[in-house]
């Protein structure tokens, strides 16, 4: 079955849980630090431990972003709110509970407008949220040994407690309907539009790759035209945007095929595979598991002043929809290019750039054009390149004022990436120079004519697509440092042209 | 010397009298003659405790300016962490663990120049009213040896009463710190919650646990309290505000005025003769001091059992998970994780704990939540709102510690029911959260063992409990012309 047959018949109703890790210094309830990919339990402490008698205090900052990224999802933030007790028994849990938030939310009743770009246009939709609550995260298991990967018929499995305890926000819609076939690309355009807003107030490294965010997708299928709600499943390891994305659209097709098959969709959590693209069972959600939550009696209840809620909700920068809507008016670019550079995620070096001293368009083609092919050629995020906006202003700078032709501006380039070093250490070292000098030009172009005399001819009898061939040998003589607008010029004056 | 009270060997102490380290090593030799017979002590720490008190001998002989208790020994529940020093809270499950950090009470202790002695015995987990459920076998009460200390802390009650130790701290989460002293003629006090850090306490209950002094007279209980009391930043529940001034309190002992509330529920039907006689005298000396005696009635009380046997099973069902075997203890059997913790938890944990487990597991169960966990909550709530009435018409409120004297050890071990209700006049106090004490009120007339007296005053009134306390020790001291434990028979009787 194909997608088109799906949505020819079928409508996604999904669900989307978004767990974000805080960039705090320290964790959620002690003072370890939280660096990524320090060496195995290396920050840890009683506390995160979970060893005997140890207590929990909350972090404050952690609070501090829950109520900004609530306030930024257009929350209400409870003027008390409580931890709970999750209770199941798990290796890498060193409390065998996890400390969350249930029946009482930090945040909760926001919306998210998210705009994606479809054939009849720009199209909006509204992502209501439930709740945004505060809990810690686990440790990490590596289950060693046996065929899955997974902790039964592991030989042995190790267990790193550096994870546990760091302060996660987990983001969670309401059912979200009415998609239709943009289903996929709704969800996408809401995790990127969640990212970008998490991004700009500074709260995680929303980093999908490293887990720093996490979306769980509940998607289910109803026949279109029906109010009733289909049996979901709930897609994890969803690692990247395009994840997202294909995850979705493939459980959508999953579930049409079963359900057209007259077979009935299991609830159950289903493990997404970066690689092939499709997702495999895993833990059955048929019996509700039942985790005893209560409240946690280690913890006092949250009660942030109304007073501080509003000293937050002031500080929250620029929305990023309300900044690119900005951008996109000062830079006049187009729909369609705005939507590359915001897909391409280049929207805050190509800012950079231009806040540099460079042209808006000019720097907008550098980024998305030479440097986003070359990153795609390592298969590497742009903005994981070794190249700044100010290596990419100043080579614009040097092309400006022709002292780079932008042949050679492209090797430079490639110079700063392959770590040669600055855009003119490159030229310096690659022994770039463009030639302006006259006389060594008519010198090249005398060389030309001479070795191709009836092409010369061609042109001075006023053939001028001719010249074409003089100057590459112009060029080839001048190892491509001359800026050919201007060999042209003297060629076809030097012929009488 | 080790008859004397902590406050009289402080006084030795600080003019040089004696050290500390021949004062601990004279503890040291009781515990060795004693304590095969008590078995209060699941650790004894010669080593660190020397070396501590030789500490303070050499601060003093520099003199720098030393806490009130420096140098005086001390017994600790095992239920607290020491760095390096095993911690077993009387279980198999945790046995070979050596903290690595010590419990804010045991800092305190630290910084304070009290000298730690060891560990004491205990019912594992804190769960049990006469310490026979510890993993390693019961402590025996000084008073009669075939007879139960009280629980869940009669190692620490035992350990003063037999004068192995001078001081000792337990936790009280429905009694442990009172009954304990009721029926070992000790004095106990159990603070305001959030008054001492629970920081290292090894949780059973964590909304009901708290930490606390036992001694042998009102003021040595006061003194350790200041010691031990105070905000604590690692502690969310510990309270941010200065610790009640028990000390003065213990010192002035003057009850002319005060009014005195006795609670209804708490008297008659299942008490033993013989310990409301002493109740009932110790009310007269107290009204023959000038105190005013009411009547209160806390109608809710008939509950609190039944809530507390809910809502401390179900913490417990949550704050026991951890024992697991990935981390810390003791490992059993082979296969999967699953399979390591259950044979670990089956083999670790003994009868109580696991049938508390099974109790609270089944409390938050959901369909059962509201039924069992959450009714208990509003108990809890009719409770605290008895408690406020009732100290609106009284200073402080009174009942006996414990229905009876203690009971002979294996008496009640096979009627959880039975045992349970030894707790029913201390529960109510740590349910609302407030304080509590327990004195020796005399002996029973039937069995001529220790009957206690209790003293409850609201959140962060502790002091009320020891001006209280301070007088009527006094007058009772005056009527008995000794200390009660001079009656105790002699111990060591063996040697």
């Amino acid at each position: 079955m194909n997608y088109e047959q799906v949505i020819s018949k079928y409508e996604p109703v999904m669900g989307l849980e978004v767990h974000v890790e805080l960039n705090t210094k320290s964790k959620m309830f002690c003072g370890c630090t939280t660096v990524f990919g320090a060496e195995p339990n290396t920050q840890t402490c009683p506390v995160c431990l979970g060893l005997p008698g140890s207590l929990p205090v909350v972090n404050e900052r952690a609070i501090e972003s829950a109520i900004k990224i609530g306030l930024a999802l257009n929350c209400k933030v409870a003027p008390f709110s409580r931890f709970a007790r999750k209770n199941y028994f798990y290796p890498d849990m060193p409390k065998n509970y996890q400390t969350s938030q249930y029946d009482e939310p930090i945040c909760f009743d926001g919306f998210l407008d998210v705009e994606i770009d479809t054939e009849e246009g720009i199209k909006q939709f509204r992502i209501e949220i439930e709740r945004v609550h505060m809990e810690e995260d686990t440790g990490k298991s590596l289950h060693m040994g046996g065929a899955t990967g997974r902790i039964h018929g592991a030989d042995y499995s190790l267990l790193d407690y550096n994870r546990a305890g760091i302060p996660l926000i987990e983001i969670v819609t309401k059912i979200i309907p009415g998609t239709g076939k943009y289903g996929p690309e709704v969800a996408k355009a809401y995790v990127a539009e969640l990212r970008d807003i998490l991004r700009s107030i500074g709260v995680s490294d929303v980093k999908m790759e490293q887990g720093s965010l996490r979306c769980d997708a509940n998607v289910s299928l109803r026949l279109i035209g029906s109010d009733s709600l289909g049996t979901r499943s709930e897609t994890k390891n969803v690692n990247s945007l395009r994840s997202v994305e294909r995850a979705i659209r493939g459980e959508m097709i999953r579930h049409a095929e079963l359900l057209d098959k007259g077979e009935r969709v299991i609830q159950e959590t289903r493990h997404f595979h970066e690689d092939t693209g499709v997702t495999t069972s895993g833990r059955s959600k048929e019996q509700a598991e039942d985790y005893r939550y209560f409240q946690d009696p280690d913890l006092v209840p949250v009660a942030p002043s109304a007073e501080w809620i509003e000293e937050l909700r002031a500080s929250l920068p620029e929305k990023p929809s309300a900044r690119r809507k900005r951008l996109q008016g000062e830079w006049s670019v187009p729909d369609k290019e705005m939507a590359a550079m915001v897909n391409a995620d280049v929207l805050d070096i190509v800012e950079a750039t231009v806040n540099l001293g460079a042209d808006p368009t000019k720097a907008r083609g550098w980024w998305l054009g030479e440097v986003s092919r070359l990153a795609n050629e390592r298969e590497v995020a742009i903005a994981d390149l070794p190249i700044s906006p100010n290596d990419v202003a100043e080579i614009i700078d040097l092309i400006n004022r022709g002292e780079l032709t932008d042949k050679l501006a492209r090797q430079v380039v490639e110079g700063v990436i392959n770590n040669e070093g600055k855009p003119s250490e490159v030229i310096a070292a690659r022994g770039f120079k463009v030639v302006s000098d006259d006389g060594a030009l008519l010198k090249a172009i005398e060389i030309a004519c001479a070795a191709m005399p009836d092409v010369a001819e061609k042109v001075r009898n006023g053939h001028l697509p001719a010249a074409g061939a003089l100057i590459g040998a112009v060029m080839k003589e001048t190892k491509g440092q001359a800026d050919a607008a201007k060999v042209r010029e003297l060629l076809l004056k030097h012929l009488g042209q | 010397m080790i008859r004397k009270s902590a406050s009289e060997m402080a006084a030795a102490l600080a003019a040089k009298e004696i050290s500390s380290v021949d004062l601990t090593k004279a503890h040291l030799e009781r515990i060795k003659e004693v304590d095969s017979q008590v078995h209060a002590f699941l650790h004894v720490d010669s080593e660190g405790a020397l070396s501590q008190a030789k500490a303070v001998d050499d601060a003093r002989a520099k003199g720098e300016k030393l806490a009130p208790l420096a140098g005086v020994p001390i017994a600790l529940k095992d239920v607290f962490t020491q760095k390096g020093i095993p911690t077993t809270c009387g279980s198999k499950i945790l046995e070979g663990w050596r903290p690595p950090y010590d419990a804010t009470v045991t800092a305190n202790l630290k910084s304070n120049g009290i000298v730690i002695l060891g560990k004491t015995n205990m019912d594992e987990f804190a769960m049990g009213s006469s310490t026979e459920n510890s993993a390693y076998g019961p402590t025996h009460n000084p008073w009669d040896l075939t007879r139960i200390p009280g629980g869940s802390g009669g190692g620490s009650s035992a350990s003063i009463s037999a004068f192995e130790a001078p001081l000792a701290i337990g936790t009280d989460t429905g009694g442990s710190i009172r009954q304990p002293a009721a029926v070992t003629g000790t004095v106990g006090v159990k603070p305001t919650y959030g008054g001492v850090s629970r920081y290292g306490l090894v949780a059973f209950s964590s909304s009901l646990d708290q930490g606390g002094p036992c001694a042998r007279t009102v003021l040595d209980a006061a003194l350790l309290h200041e010691a031990i009391a105070g905000h604590d930043p690692k502690d969310s529940t510990s309270i941010n505000a200065p610790v009640p001034q028990v000390v003065a309190a213990a010192k002035r002992g003057d009850v002319k005025g005060l009014k005195i509330g006795i609670i209804k529920e708490l008297q008659g039907d299942g008490y033993q003769k013989g310990v409301l006689n002493r109740f009932n005298e110790a009310i007269d000396l107290l009204a023959g001091l000038g105190a005013e005696i009411v009547e209160v009635s806390c109608p809710s009380f008939e509950y609190a059992l039944a809530a507390y046997y809910l809502i401390a099973p179900s913490e417990c069902s949550s704050n026991l998970a951890r024992f697991d075997a990935m981390r810390y203890g003791i490992r059993v059997g082979e296969g999967d994780a699953e399979a390591v913790m259950s044979a670990t938890r089956e083999a670790g944990f003994g009868r109580e704990v696991k049938r508390r487990i099974i109790l609270g597991t089944y409390a938050l169960s959901s369909g059962y939540y509201d039924a069992y966990y959450g009714s208990a909550l509003k108990v809890r709530t009719l409770i605290m709102q008895d408690f406020a009435k009732s100290f609106g018409g009284a200073d402080v409120l009174v009942s006996p510690t414990a229905p009876t004297t203690a009971f002979k050890i294996g008496e009640k071990a096979n009627d959880p029911l039975a045992m349970y209700l030894n707790d029913i006049a201390t529960i109510p106090v740590n349910l609302a959260g407030i304080c509590g004490m327990s004195l020796p009120s005399g002996l029973a007339d039937e069995d001529n063992l220790p009957a206690g007296f209790q003293i409850m005053a609201p959140a962060m009134q502790d002091q009320r409990l020891y001006n209280v306390g301070a007088a009527l020790e006094a007058a009772l001291l005056s009527k008995w012309g000794a200390p009660l434990l001079d009656k105790a028979p002699a111990l060591g009787g063996a040697k």
